[in-house]
């Protein structure tokens, strides 16, 4: 399937895009689209942290991830 | 509760003005300022991104779970800033309402603090000789 990833902050910079069109299993668990993008983007694990969020919820490891799901790379928040 | 994220100045007193309870008897207030260092550095501006819908989100998960923490909690307003920020400027602003003052300070540190936590909000510090995400490497 075909996941549309938003992305933020240095996670943008990282990929060089506010978004990411991304081919992955259908069902792909969110460490395995982690695994996939930490492959992809090397600089991914020269951060802190990053999580996954799916429709504006921190997602667990073994959510399995849908088309229609609206997902988001977060990399370590700073706000305050 | 009130929550809000603008790219507008933040009117403080607006936002106390929202937290306004007859049944309070304390009103604690958090306000977060652009500083002019950072680790050494001199800070020119900031530039704060959101994930608008999310961080909202998040917002509205921090602030009801103070009071699940605090059930005499009667308001408790948020309003986060986005967008370019300068020197002095208010990034955001938490206020609470409780009968008694003790649980006011109390509630309010929840609040800022776990929103540091968990709001998908970032900061980027731009010096005179560059610019760094902070919090983004170890």
């Amino acid at each position: 399937m075909k996941l549309k990833i938003a992305l933020f902050g240095i996670a943008k910079e990282i990929v060089g895009s506010s978004s990411l069109d991304l081919d992955t299993p259908d069902e792909q668990s969110v460490a395995g689209l982690m695994n996939q993008l930490r492959s992809q983007y090397p600089a991914l694990n020269e951060l802190t942290s990053f999580a996954v969020a799916v429709n504006s919820e921190y997602a667990a490891d073994d959510y399995r991830l849908h088309q229609r799901d609206e997902v988001a790379l977060i990399p370590p928040v700073s706000g305050g | 509760m009130h929550i809000h994220l603008t790219d507008q100045p933040i009117d403080v007193a607006a936002v106390l003005a929202s937290v306004q309870d007859d049944g309070a008897g304390a009103v604690n207030t958090f306000i977060g300022t652009v500083r002019n260092q950072s680790t050494g550095r001199r800070v020119v501006r900031l530039d704060y991104e959101a994930y608008d819908a999310m961080a909202i989100r998040q917002m509205e998960h921090v602030a009801a779970q103070a009071q699940e923490k605090w059930p005499m909690l009667r308001q408790v307003a948020v309003t986060h800033r986005k967008g370019r920020l300068d020197i002095g400027d208010v990034a955001v602003v938490v206020a609470v309402s409780t009968p008694h003052r003790a649980d006011s300070f109390a509630a309010c540190q929840y609040i800022i603090d776990t929103i540091k936590q968990v709001v998908p909000i970032w900061k980027k510090e731009e010096y005179e000789d560059g610019s760094v995400w902070v919090a983004a490497h170890p």
